[in-house]
C-alpha cells in the first residue's frame, strides 16, 4: 500500500521553477457522497461528483449572491491587473510548478467565469479578456485547483491591491458544494462537531478517560497532582483546544503544557465536552452559516459552565476564526470578564505568566534540543497574538526563548508574515491529497533543512494542530524524522518546575493516605 | 466649426461622462456590498490613522509590490510616477493661469522633469511589456487585453512625445478647444494627425476605464484586507445580512 511519491528537491537557496502545464491536473480530493452532502444540507446527484440538474444556472445564481454579500470577492474579481507579483509566492506552485497553482491563475478559474457573465468586456469580447463559458470542464478544474490552495494568504501579502486568494477559494468551494461537488474530508468531519462536539468524534467518556490518563501520567512524572478538568462548572477559564491535543503526538504534550501552566498560575480552568474542538472547518469550505453554528457551540458551553474567560489552545485556523470572527459570529461576549481579551490565546496567557514570574522555569531541561519556530500562516497573516501589530511573531519566540537555551530562526523570507504554509492547511490534511501535501511542504522543508545543516537545529516548534500533523507525516519524506516537530507548550511543559515537583513520592502517598 | 471639431466635442463629453458615471457607479456598488467578516491581512494597523499610513505606503511607494518583485516594482513605479507628472503637466491645457490651482501645473518640478516624463513612461511600459512576454509565469496569465492596454498607453506616450519634440501642434488653439468644453463655448480643434491620434487614444482609455482592469486604481481602496482596522476583539463587526441571520434564530442573545 506504500505509494511512492516524487519528493521535490530542496536547495541551499530557493529556486522558482519553470512552469509545467497540467503537472497537478490529476490532483483532487475525494468527493463527498450523497450521505455526506445531505448531512451538510448540500444537494447531490446519484454519484459523487455528478452535478445536480440545472447546475449551471444554480452556480451563476450562487455567484451573484456571493458578489452581493462579499465586498472582498466583488472587488478582487475586478482589480487584478495580472502584474505577476503573486506568481512565485505560493508553496504549491513552488512545489509543483503547475501554473494553475499560481495564485492569480487560481483566481482566474473563477474570474474568467465572472468576466463572461458579469462584465461588459467578457459578455461581448470574451476572447479579449480571457473570459470563458461555464462548462463541466471548468467546474472540474475549479474542484481540482481550489483544493490545491490552503487559504494561507501568502499571496495577499505581496499583492499590490491586497487581493486574497483565500477569499476566492472559499467562495468557490462553497458554490461547488452547492452544486453537488463537496469535498469528502471537510463535509464528513463537520457533522461530527455538531453531533459529538469535536472533529474526531471523540465522545465524552473517551475524553474523560484520556484526561484521567494524562493526570496520572503527569503525577507519575512529577509527583504533583495537575488537573485536566472536563465540564467543571464555575471554573475561571474555558479552554477550547483542537481535539488532536487529546491524542496525537506532539499535540498532547502541548495540552500537558497548558495544564501545567494553569496549575502553576493557580487559575481554575475546564475543558468542555460540548465545545471539545477549537477547529472550525466552516472557514475552509467558505460557509458563513456553518462557521457560525460551530462558533455558537463555544458560546453555549461558556454560558452553561459559567466561566469568566475564554482561552484557545494551539491551533492556527481555529485562532484565525476565534480572533477575527468569534465576536462577529457568536458575540457579543458581554457575559465574560471584560478585563481580559475575548478570546485569549494560550500563548498570551503563558507569556503573561512568564512576565509576572509565576512560572518556575528550568531552561536546561530543553538543552538536548536546538529549536526553530514555524510561524503558522493563520497566526502570522490572519490574526494577532499580543498587543501590537506583529506581536504574533515575537510572542511565541519570546516564550520559546524563555524556556529554551538554543534557538535559531529560519531564513528571513520564510518566517513572520512571509512564512510558508505547512502544506496541509485549509482543509487539505487528508490522505487522498498526500502528493500535494508532500510537494507543498517543499519551501518550508527547504528552509528547515538549511538551518539544520548550518546551525545545528534539531527541532521545529509549531503552534498549530494541522502544522504538527502535517509535519509529522511529511518530515520523513524529506529525510528527517517525525519527532522533529514539537509543540511550543511541550517546551514549556519540559522546562516548568511545579511546586513540590520531584519530592519523595512516599510523602505524597502519606498525604494521600491521611486524606 | 468644423465637422471634425464637432465630432471631438461629442467624443469628449461621452468619454468624460462614461468615466465619471462608470467609476462612480462601480464605487457605489463596492460600497453597497458589505464586508461580513474581519479579514485584514496582518500585521495590520490598530487605528484608522494607521490604515491611512498603510495606504500611503501602498499608493505612493507600492510597498507590497516592492517586497514581491523588484523589477516589476521598478518599471511599475517609473510608469506611474511619470504618469502623475505628465498629468500635472497637462493641467495647463485645462485650467487658466488665474485659477488658484495653477501652481500645481506651473512649477519647476512639473515643467522641467515633466518635459521628460514621456520617456520615463515609455521605459516603464517597455519593461512591463518585456516582463509580460519573457517571464513564463506572467506570459501564462496574460490575455490579449493585457498586452493591448500596454500598447495603448505606449501609443499615447509616443504621440505625446512627438508633439513635444517633433511636430508641435497649435497649443493655443488646443487650449481654447479644451476650455470651451468646460465653458460650453465650443471652439475649433487643431487638425494635426498626431494630436488627433493622441486624443482618440486618451478618450478611448477614459471610456474603457470603468469596464477594465484600470479599476485597480479606485478598487485598491476598497480591499477589506487592507482598509480594515485590526480590532476584532475590541469592536464587534457585524454586516446587515449577518445581523439578519442572528435576529432570525436569536442564538446570540
Amino acid at each position: 500500500m506504500a505509494i511512492k511519491y516524487d519528493v521535490p528537491e530542496t536547495h541551499e537557496f530557493p529556486i522558482i521553477p519553470s512552469i509545467m502545464e497540467g503537472a497537478m491536473a490529476h490532483s483532487a480530493p475525494f468527493l463527498a457522497n450523497k450521505e455526506f452532502q445531505s448531512g451538510m444540507g448540500f444537494p447531490s446527484a446519484e454519484e459523487p461528483g455528478q452535478l445536480i440538474d440545472g447546475w449551471k444556472e444554480k452556480f451563476l445564481e450562487l455567484l451573484q449572491d456571493k458578489l452581493n454579500k462579499y465586498r472582498s470577492l466583488l472587488v478582487f474579481m475586478d482589480t487584478c491587473v495580472k502584474c505577476g507579483a503573486c506568481t512565485d509566492k505560493c508553496h504549491y506552485f513552488i512545489g509543483t510548478a503547475d501554473p494553475k497553482n499560481m495564485p492569480v491563475a487560481r483566481q482566474d478559474l473563477l474570474r474568467k467565469v465572472y468576466r463572461r457573465y458579469f462584465t461588459f468586456a467578457g459578455k461581448y469580447f470574451p476572447w479579449l479578456v480571457g473570459a470563458v463559458d461555464l462548462t463541466e470542464d471548468v467546474i472540474k478544474d475549479m474542484y481540482s485547483y481550489f483544493h490545491q490552495c490552503s487559504e494561507c494568504r501568502r499571496c495577499a501579502v505581496f499583492c499590490p491591491f491586497g487581493i486574497d486568494t483565500a477569499e476566492v477559494t472559499m467562495a468557490a468551494r462553497d458554490m461547488l458544494a452547492q452544486i453537488g461537488m463537496g469535498q469528502k474530508y471537510s463535509n464528513q468531519i463537520i457533522p461530527k462537531i455538531h453531533k459529538i462536539g469535536n472533529n474526531l468524534g471523540l465522545p465524552e467518556p473517551a475524553m474523560l478517560d484520556t484526561l484521567e490518563g494524562l493526570e496520572e501520567g503527569i503525577e507519575e512524572e512529577t509527583n504533583v497532582k495537575v488537573r485536566l478538568p472536563l465540564d467543571e462548572k464555575g471554573a475561571e477559564v474555558l479552554l477550547v483546544t483542537p481535539s488532536a491535543d487529546f491524542f496525537a503526538e506532539p499535540h498532547i504534550d502541548g495540552l500537558i503544557g497548558y495544564a501545567k501552566v494553569f496549575h502553576a498560575a493557580g487559575v481554575t480552568w475546564t475543558l468542555s465536552s460540548k465545545a471539545s474542538e477549537a477547529a472550525n472547518f466552516g472557514l475552509f469550505i467558505g460557509n458563513y452559516e456553518q462557521m457560525r453554528q460551530i462558533s455558537l457551540r463555544i458560546r453555549d458551553a461558556a454560558k452553561e459552565l459559567g466561566v469568566r474567560r475564554l482561552i484557545f489552545g494551539e491551533c492556527g485556523h481555529a485562532w484565525r476564526v476565534a480572533y477575527n470572527h468569534l465576536n462577529t459570529l457568536a458575540g457579543p461576549w458581554d457575559f465574560l470578564d471584560q478585563n481580559y481579551p475575548i478570546p485569549q490565546h494560550i500563548l498570551e496567557f503563558t507569556k503573561d505568566c512568564l512576565d509576572r514570574n509565576l512560572l518556575n522555569i528550568d531552561k536546561s531541561e530543553n538543552d538536548h534540543m536546538t529549536l526553530t519556530f514555524h510561524d503558522s500562516c493563520n497566526i502570522a497573516r490572519a490574526s494577532r497574538i499580543g498587543d501590537e501589530p506583529g506581536s504574533q511573531f515575537t510572542t511565541p519566540r519570546e516564550v520559546i526563548k524563555a524556556v529554551c537555551n538554543n534557538f535559531h530562526d529560519m531564513s528571513v523570507d520564510t518566517i513572520n508574515d512571509q512564512t510558508f504554509c505547512c502544506g496541509g492547511g485549509g482543509g487539505l490534511l487528508t490522505d487522498d491529497l498526500m502528493e500535494l501535501r508532500i510537494k507543498g511542504a517543499q519551501p518550508r522543508m527547504e528552509s528547515l533543512k538549511n538551518v539544520v545543516a548550518d546551525h545545528g537545529v534539531t527541532h521545529m516548534a509549531a503552534i498549530c494542530a494541522i502544522c504538527k500533523s502535517q509535519f509529522t507525516k511529511v518530515l520523513p519524506y524529506y529525510g528527517m524524522t517525525m519527532d522533529q516537530i514539537v509543540s511550543v507548550h511541550q517546551l514549556v511543559s519540559n522546562a516548568i518546575v511545579l511546586e513540590g515537583q520531584g519530592e519523595a513520592s512516599e510523602d505524597n502517598e502519606a498525604v494521600e493516605e491521611a486524606a | 466649426m468644423s465637422a471634425l471639431s464637432i465630432l471631438y466635442v461629442v467624443l469628449f463629453y461621452v468619454a468624460m461622462i462614461t468615466l465619471v458615471v462608470g467609476v462612480t457607479n462601480k464605487m457605489l456598488q463596492y460600497k453597497r456590498v458589505p464586508a461580513p467578516l474581519k479579514i485584514a491581512v496582518t500585521p495590520a494597523p490598530l487605528t484608522r490613522r494607521g490604515v491611512v499610513y498603510r495606504f500611503f505606503t501602498e499608493v505612493v511607494l507600492f510597498n507590497s509590490l516592492f517586497r514581491a518583485t523588484k523589477w516589476t516594482w521598478l518599471f511599475g513605479f517609473l510608469f506611474h510616477a511619470s504618469l502623475l507628472l505628465a498629468f500635472f503637466r497637462h493641467l495647463r491645457y485645462v485650467i487658466s493661469p488665474d485659477a488658484f490651482i495653477w501652481p500645481l501645473a506651473n512649477n519647476l518640478l512639473v515643467q522641467s522633469f515633466g518635459h521628460y516624463a514621456g520617456f520615463a513612461m515609455l521605459i516603464g511600459l517597455l519593461g512591463l511589456l518585456a516582463r509580460r512576454i519573457f517571464v513564463d509565469r506572467v506570459r501564462y496569465i496574460s490575455s490579449p487585453s493585457d498586452y493591448l492596454m500596454l500598447l495603448l498607453i505606449m501609443g499615447i506616450a509616443v504621440t505625446g512625445l512627438l508633439m513635444s519634440y517633433v511636430a508641435h501642434t497649435d497649443i493655443i488653439q488646443l487650449k481654447a478647444f479644451i476650455m470651451g468644453l468646460f465653458l460650453l463655448d465650443w471652439q475649433n480643434l487643431p487638425g494635426d494627425t498626431v494630436l488627433l491620434v493622441h486624443l482618440t487614444m486618451v478618450l478611448f482609455l477614459m471610456m474603457i476605464f470603468p469596464i477594465s482592469k484600470l479599476l485597480h486604481a479606485p478598487g485598491l481602496f476598497m480591499a477589506p484586507t487592507r482598509y480594515q482596522v485590526d480590532n476584532p476583539r475590541e469592536v464587534r463587526h457585524l454586516s446587515p445580512w449577518g445581523a439578519e441571520i442572528e435576529a432570525n434564530d436569536g442564538r446570540n442573545t
